[in-house]
């Protein structure tokens, strides 16, 4: 999140689409709530009538896998009716800059287009500069090169009508969605956008999220109180687990894994390609060598690169995610494996045949509070032949977050202390511990050992005090980082030096334990420092900042947009900006100052970039889903020409012949993910006991299909029972002429616990989008009879 | 009303699904009171945040250390203000749930079922298995590059655990370990 969940109270109007907050994040309806009664409106924008559609002050369906369309036409829309907001546009936002003329777009292709490897060229995308190394504006916004005219011609062909056609919406519903949520470009307005896994679950889900945030560059939306992109997260902390590196492309605070090109092959090679010439992140050496002292102290020396050489490089161009984990450990590479509390068997894409893959690890280690469909793939229920799997399991019982101590991120980054409340139960441990308790026993193990794969693990700082149970405050304060020498604590990331005498753990957390004794996690002060923001309940990163890209939400020359919606504002007298939360911009630097209107300090332009650079272009692209029973009517690309395939026995695709209705998944308030945590609970597994799937009552009766009836799904991976819940929260779309019906169902079942049912992925593809890989759960194609 | 807390828990157990839905939103304001007049007035909150979605709602955990007996809503955290969606309401379970998994347990290649094994055991044939599949398979060079890494070993999960235990699991699994496969639920 851009903002957090207080400040939704501040909005003028929210967009939510792609999410469905009354049913999964359904306390954050409180502050929703808080602004529809200060007047703000909720439009809902779903393929199904959602609690969260009933609560909106307006409805708009759209079939899934067809959001950029959606969006694509409100910007388009906006900017043929001058809806934006000019000044901000012009000010904090790439708009003026000058494209090379390299390039071009014709037909669903962007130029530098290479279809043997699915990837661009993308140095054909850059921005002109002069003589002096300046970037070349248009202030005018009317030279055909500038990011303006090149966004309003790419977009222009997607017109209302074309729009509807695509997306199955009702063209007066679609029009007032854009009317309304366009009041919010005006000067003083505020709307924000929030979204979950229905907008970034595509194969085109990253330039799903890209559009939201070209919409909210152009309405001037970010930066602002009640304003923003808010990814809504699931998980209590899959905010932090990212910011502190578990995905294979990032190590702490989003910088890159190495990799073994040539140029990386040095440490000092590396951190020339990784770091950009302009934008904050030119401080990133600092970040990336404290975060290496953190890793290997005394054993990073300048002499030795920090230790760089010991860490792993990735294979370029090599993609390691979720998905490729699996291929991978199909072909039988993968020997061993680690779950901490996951549980793909019902979670992931293809989860039948990623099921079957598990049974080719030699060794796996569960760490989990209870027993999973994935931690017991061998047995009999599982339809598997235990006498045939070779698999060597462990389950180490971890305990729950109150039987421990630690801090997690909510989605508005506010990083929260939990305190442990009671022992672990039985013999189960906290998570810390195993992984300390593991870390330990490699150390002893290598000791002595001269093997090369020993020298990372010698090399590794681990001194968390004595004994098998970590000291928590210890790891707290490497997070934080301080003086190498002094062992003082470090007061913010600006202190950070790439000289080896500061270490820090995640330069973005660096600043939440800023000296002896505060734990700004901790910090339960909960009188509203002013707008909402609580600055003295626990802590934000980055710098406590609670509302990111906060110089936006001043004028160019300092004044807020608005007297009842203060960010922040530059104080003359003081020399200083001042207000209601941290700046998220160099304190005393003034509006007139060079880079004083630099709102997006971060990027190498300090400008919105309304112009990106992504894997399948610079402006999202509307292409079809993966499988889809239409096609493309914007391009003769049917699918992301940018999206990997995988190994061919995960990669079945079914035909809109013989599975011709949509299907997505969804979640429902009482059960949580993939189930473990919910459906071995007493009361929530009372509360939704069997797995369903929601049915139009046109489709029902097209199928004879009753409410309650036993009914099977089936998709070309695979089928699965549940009952059918036939509602009018789905209706038929009408697409290019044609009727087509979709269904939804959660995916939350599985075989263990007390609540049991059918996985619906068992049901979903094994395709993800070009950026993130993300799988693509949310459009497929199945068909539904009666069991 | 004058049953308590506990009697109450095990009514719900052993009632059908309706009963059980009455009974959360029952108002039982009366009887949470004497409830909690019997079963909390001695305890001392312990403050946490819910488990489940990224709100990240506060929730007071009050403990007589042998059990978990009573949670609510915390009312000073500013997001939630002590309100509760229903699993944040059910967080009580997790730790009194029969379904959680208390001890070790060992499952043998071919084997239809778990045995129980002791922390000590399992802890150092995992570091052996490990130590095995590292040195087998460790890469060390990648066209004429160092590389330091392992390839056949992954890990996943984590979104559920706290920064201090994210952060000392991507420690130890990339920088000590050369792990290249790390990916948890923010991908999927
Ligand atoms: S109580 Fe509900 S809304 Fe609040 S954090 Fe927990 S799951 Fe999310």
């Amino acid at each position: 999140m851009t903002n957090h969940w207080i400040d939704l109270q501040h909005t003028d109007c929210a967009l939510i689409m792609g999410g469905n907050p009354a049913e999964n994040h359904p306390i954050s309806f409180r502050w929703l709530t808080k602004a529809k009664e200060k007047g703000g409106k909720i439009i809902s924008v779903d393929p199904r009538f959602t609690r969260t559609s009933s609560q909106a002050d307006l409805y708009a369906p759209l079939r899934s896998g067809s959001d950029i369309a959606f969006v694509g036409g409100m910007i388009n829309y906006i900017l043929e009716n001058k809806l934006y907001h000019e000044e901000y546009v012009k000010n904090y936002t790439n708009a003026a800059l000058i494209v090379n003329d390299t390039y071009s777009f014709d037909d669903g292709i962007f130029g530098g287009y290479d279809e043997k490897t699915r990837s661009y060229d993308k140095t054909l995308w850059g921005f002109k500069k002069d003589e002096n190394d300046k970037y070349v504006r248009d202030n005018t916004l009317q030279d055909p090169n500038c990011v303006f005219q090149l966004m309003k011609k790419h977009f222009s062909r997607y017109d209302i009508d074309t729009v509807v056609e695509v997306t199955g919406t009702p063209k007066d519903a679609y029009v007032k969605v854009i009317e309304m949520f366009a009041e919010t470009g005006k000067p003083g307005k505020a709307g924000t956008i929030m979204y979950a896994m229905g907008t970034t679950q595509h194969t085109v889900g990253s330039q799903n999220v890209r559009a939201f945030g070209i919409l909210q560059l152009l309405l001037g939306n970010i930066g602002l109180q009640g304003g923003g992109i808010n990814a809504m997260r699931g998980e209590s902390n899959v905010q932090g687990s990212t910011d502190f590196g578990l995905l294979y492309n990032n190590v702490t605070g989003y910088m890159e894994t190495p990799t073994s090109t040539p140029e990386e092959a040095t440490y000092k090679g590396f951190l020339e390609k990784v770091t950009p010439k302009a934008g904050y992140w030119t401080n990133k050496p600092k970040f990336y060598t404290s975060m290496l002292k953190a890793y290997y102290g005394n054993s990073a020396t300048a002499t030795n690169e920090f230790g760089y050489q010991y860490m792993p490089k990735l294979t370029p161009k090599k993609d390691y995610s979720h998905m490729r984990v699996f291929d991978s450990m199909y072909k039988g590479e993968i020997e061993g494996l680690f779950m901490f509390g996951t549980n793909p068997v019902v979670g992931g894409p293809n989860a039948g045949k990623e099921k079957e893959a598990l049974s080719k690890l030699k060794w796996m280690v569960a760490i989990d509070l209870w027993e999973t469909e994935s931690s017991a793939f061998w047995q009999k229920e599982a339809g598997a032949n235990p006498a045939e799997i070779d698999t060597e399991v462990f389950f180490l019982p971890a305990c729950s977050s109150f039987e421990k101590e630690g801090s997690v991120s909510n989605s508005g980054r506010w990083m929260q202390y939990r305190w442990q409340a009671i022992a672990p139960k039985g013999k189960s441990k906290g998570d810390l511990e195993i992984i300390h308790m593991l870390a330990l026993r490699q150390k002893e193990l290598y000791k002595n050992s001269s093997h090369p794969a020993a020298a990372a693990v010698k090399a590794l700082d681990w001194n968390y005090g004595h004994g098998e149970h970590p000291d928590i405050d210890l790891v707290c304060r490497e997070i934080n980082g301080y003086d190498t020498k002094t062992k003082t604590q470090i007061a913010g990331f600006k202190d950070l030096l790439d000289d080896g005498s500061t270490c820090s753990g995640n330069w973005i957390y660096c600043g939440f334990y800023p000296e002896e004794g505060k734990n700004h996690s901790k910090r339960r002060d909960n009188k509203d420092t002013g707008m909402g923001n609580y600055l003295n309940w626990s802590f934000a990163w980055p710098a406590n900042r609670r509302i990111l890209g906060n110089r936006a939400s001043a004028t160019p020359d300092g004044k807020p947009w608005s007297k009842d919606r203060v960010g922040i504002q530059w104080d003359a007298a003081q020399n200083l900006w001042v207000g209601n939360d941290v700046p998220d911009f160099t304190k005393d630097r003034a509006p007139k100052d060079e880079g004083g209107l630099s709102a997006f300090f971060m990027l190498p332009t300090g400008l919105g970039g309304l112009f990106g650079v992504m894997n399948e272009g610079p402006f999202p692209e509307h292409y079809e889903p993966y499988e889809s029973p239409v096609t493309n009517a914007f391009s003769s690309v049917q699918l992301n020409p940018a999206t990997k395939f995988g190994v061919e026995e995960f990669m079945t695709q079914g035909s809109a012949k013989d599975y011709p209705i949509i299907a997505t998944t969804y979640r429902v308030s009482e059960h949580w993910q993939a189930g473990a945590m919910t459906r071995n609970l007493p009361w929530l597994s009372e509360l939704v006991a069997y797995m369903f799937v929601e049915i139009s009552e046109e489709l029902a009766k097209e199928k004879g299909i009753k409410n309650k009836d036993k009914v099977v799904i089936t998709s070309a991976r695979g089928n699965i029972e549940a009952y059918a819940m036939i509602t009018k929260r789905f209706k038929p779309f009408k697409i290019q002429g044609k009727v087509v019906h979709q269904v939804g169902m959660p995916w939350h079942f599985g075989y263990k616990g007390i609540a049991t049912g059918g996985s619906a992925n068992h049901l979903t593809p094994h395709i993800g989008d070009a950026n993130t890989n993300i799988p693509e759960y949310k459009a497929f194609l199945c068909d539904v009879r009666r069991a | 009303m004058d049953f308590t807390r506990r009697q109450f828990l095990k009514l719900s157990g052993a009632t059908a699904a309706t009963l059980a839905v009455i009974e959360l939103g029952f108002d039982d304001k009366k009887a949470k009171a004497s409830a909690k007049d019997f079963k909390i007035s001695q305890l001392k909150p312990t403050p946490t945040i819910c488990p489940y979605c990224g709100v990240g709602c506060g929730i007071l955990v009050y403990s007589d250390g042998k059990d978990v007996v009573y949670t609510e809503g915390d009312p000073d955290n500013p997001i939630n203000e002590g309100t509760l969606c229903s699993k944040g309401t059910t967080v009580r379970q997790v730790y009194t749930s029969d379904k959680r998994v208390e001890t070790p347990l060992y499952r043998a290649p071919g084997s239809a079922k778990w045995e129980v094994v002791d922390w000590d055991w399992a802890m150092n044939r995992i570091s052996e298995k490990m130590k095995d599949t590292r040195d087998r398979t460790f890469i060390q060079k990648e066209n004429g590059i160092t590389v330091n890494k392992v390839e056949s070993i992954a890990c996943m999960g984590g979104a559920a655990l706290d920064n201090e235990e994210v952060y000392l699991l991507s420690k130890l699994m990339r920088a000590g370990l050369g792990l290249t496969y790390i990916e948890h639920q923010a991908r999927i």
